[in-house]
């Protein structure tokens, strides 16, 4: 791995963005920001669920990310452990689509204290003057139960996201105005993009196989 | 950088409360109408269903209900290995769809540190811009047509077969070609296919100034469109719209020229195409010069196009040569490998963001180390950017909430996935 190589893969995200970082803990005080992550260049900050907002609007006001990009919930469920959750194999049943030696390099840690990460993605866009459009991404835990609180009323733009992210995955964002399901049907059960949501079985809508 | 050239006055568009995206009628007038405009019908490009509530011909709430085209591709892509999941890709936003291809591959690509090859990466330029023109072909042609001119329609859609001929000529398809590949592009461009493009190119720029002159000395067209939906570049930012649209705001941001660009834009540069008015209009006309612009970034693809190979050379991740496989076996064993199995992705979370026709799009992955992803979710920028679809429409007339949805343009394979 080079430099080189990295300017080239992930131009868009600019320098990891530490002085934010430091910053925010300055203003918001010691323990905002959990632990920070460095993965291939992107900068990830671990905040308390809690002080979600009051992160993003500190990140907002006075580091000028501007842009909320997107708000994407991941189902870690099952991430750190030896059969990490490919459906179809189990205890009663052999998954054909999953070869033996198809074993994981390494088994990854827990890249979380719990089930749900939901992270943040930010952008600068109108407040740089130099071109140097940097980006971070604020990461929050929660289990199931949980809310984490809307990021709405900070960034507008997280409507669509947190909606998707409540349908798909069961993430209740508290004080979010209008969280009802938007990809699925309103009466759908479940939340399909969690990794226990079984891929095959469910019932043919709209037949009388119902 | 500032937002705008000239000091110009916006209206006042707020973000709409208590529901960010949603229009609500302020009274309950007993004759207020309210009717469903799709999910079947033309002008919504594809099955999107807005509730749209009338008061007379007055759009005064509209709400956007989607969902209708979601086939759960990022829960399918969960199940797949990473080479077999990118045909899913293009089907997203299937009228950029090279765009979703690539963006997937430098997401891997990203989360494998793997160094793509310069000519693929020059190669995966021409094809994005190709995409791009083809997605803005339609989406003038389309919009036209929600404008009542159906003419320009048939224009388009016979350019756009020039579009896809290069496709074809490459690839062997027309649409979704699956070209892309993770470490670089599937075969090299093959021979007779610069003087065929040059030719493109040389039809194209012919047709697009017909189109401009078509629409920009049209008395109607201009009414229809000039000031109708102003895009405030502040408000537009702060409902996450990016691409065509916020340039067309005035705000001069691309992905491909910021932070200097990703992949081959670095060497090739690029301006970003702006206008200043943020209106309708303004949309349109930014579309049509950055056709211009995408068939300019096409010539220099093909005057500057470096030899080499078209793809990576680490044979843990990129099948074989074919003609390797009947002499060494080791090559064998490498493609049964990565035909059955696939190739592991270390773990951890990457963002790649592209540029594609309708603003950022990028693939948010999160690997566990295992030769399938964790999750996937797409950045989709028409997702996004129907959400401001109801503050732009309050108070205007009905057909002109059909000029601004066409002008925003959104894919409905994008928003549902």
């Amino acid at each position: 791995m080079s430099d080189a190589l990295l300017q080239v893969n992930s131009p868009t995200w600019g320098e990891p963005d530490h002085a934010a970082a430091d910053r925010l803990e300055a203003a918001l005080g010691q323990g905002v920001v959990e632990r920070r992550v460095e993965h291939r260049g992107e900068l990830t900050l671990d905040v308390p669920v809690e002080r979600l907002p009051d992160v993003c609007r500190h990140l907002r006001d006075a580091e000028g990310y501007d842009l909320l990009s997107s708000v994407t919930g991941v189902d870690y469920l099952g991430y750190e452990g030896e059969v990490a959750g490919y459906w179809g194999g189990g205890a009663d049943g052999r998954d054909l689509n999953r070869s033996a030696s198809a074993g994981k390099r390494a088994v990854p840690e827990a890249p979380g204290p719990k089930r749900f990460g939901v992270s943040v993605a930010l952008a600068k866009v109108l407040t740089v003057a130099d071109g140097d459009h940097r980006r971070l991404r604020v990461r929050v835990w929660v289990d199931e139960g949980e809310a984490v609180p809307t990021l709405t009323g900070v960034y507008p733009s997280a409507d669509f996201h947190e909606r998707e992210a409540w349908d798909l995955l069961g993430i209740e964002f508290a004080g979010h105005p209008n969280l009802r399901r938007i990809l699925m049907p309103e009466d759908w059960g479940g939340h399909p993009q969690r990794k226990d949501y079984p891929l095959g079985g469910e019932p043919v809508q709209f037949s009388d196989e119902v | 950088m500032a937002a705008t050239e000239a000091p110009k006055t916006w209206p006042k568009l707020e973000v709409l409360r208590p529901v960010p995206s949603e229009l609500h009628p302020e009274t309950d007038n007993p004759d207020l109408l309210e009717i469903n405009l799709g999910p079947n019908h033309p002008s919504t490009h594809g099955v999107l269903r807005l509730v749209t509530t009338l008061d007379g011909e007055i759009v005064v709430g509209l709400k956007c209900e989607i969902g209708y085209v979601h086939t759960g591709i990022e829960k399918n892509i969960e199940q797949k290995t990473y080479w077999k999941a990118i045909p899913y890709v293009p089907r997203m936003d299937y009228l950029s769809f090279f765009s979703g291809e690539t963006a997937f591959c430098m997401a891997v690509e990203k989360a494998l540190e793997l160094e793509v090859p310069r000519r693929a990466e020059w190669i995966r330029v021409l094809f994005q811009e190709l995409a791009r023109l083809h997605s803005h072909l339609i989406f003038l042609g389309t919009g036209s047509v929600d404008l009542g001119g159906i003419a320009l329609l048939f224009y388009c859609f016979r350019a756009r077969d020039e579009v896809l001929d290069l496709f074809e000529m490459v690839t062997g398809q027309r649409m979704h070609p699956r070209y892309c590949q993770v470490g670089g592009v599937a075969e090299d461009l093959p021979r007779g296919f610069e003087p065929k493009c040059r030719e493109m190119i040389a039809f194209m720029r012919d047709q697009v100034d017909q189109y401009d002159e078509l629409i920009a000395a049209n008395p109607i067209w201009s009414q229809r469109t000039k000031g109708i939906g102003v895009l405030p570049p502040d408000f537009a930012l702060q409902m996450g719209m990016t691409g065509p649209n916020l340039r067309a705001s005035g705000v001069p941001y691309d992905l491909r020229t910021a932070n200097g660009g990703y992949g081959a834009y670095r060497e090739i540069g690029y301006t970003p195409v702006t206008e200043q008015a943020g209106d309708t209009h303004a949309r349109f006309r930014v579309r049509i010069e950055e056709m211009r612009a995408s068939l300019d970034v096409i010539e220099k693809v093909l005057d500057g196009i470096p030899e080499g190979p078209v793809i990576a050379d680490d044979r843990k991740v990129v099948l074989p040569p074919r003609h390797e496989l009947h002499t060494s076996m080791e090559s064998l064993i490498h493609h049964f490998k990565l035909v059955t199995e696939g190739f592991t992705v270390p773990a951890g979370e990457v963002y790649a963001p592209i540029e594609s026709a309708r603003g950022e799009f990028g693939f948010h992955m999160v690997s566990d180390g295992g030769p399938k992803p964790w999750r996937v979710r797409l950045r989709s920028p028409s997702l996004v950017l129907l959400q401001s679809l109801a503050a732009l429409c309050q108070g205007v007339y009905l057909a002109d909430l059909i000029a601004i949805l066409a002008s925003i343009d959104p894919v409905l394979g994008d928003v549902d996935r």
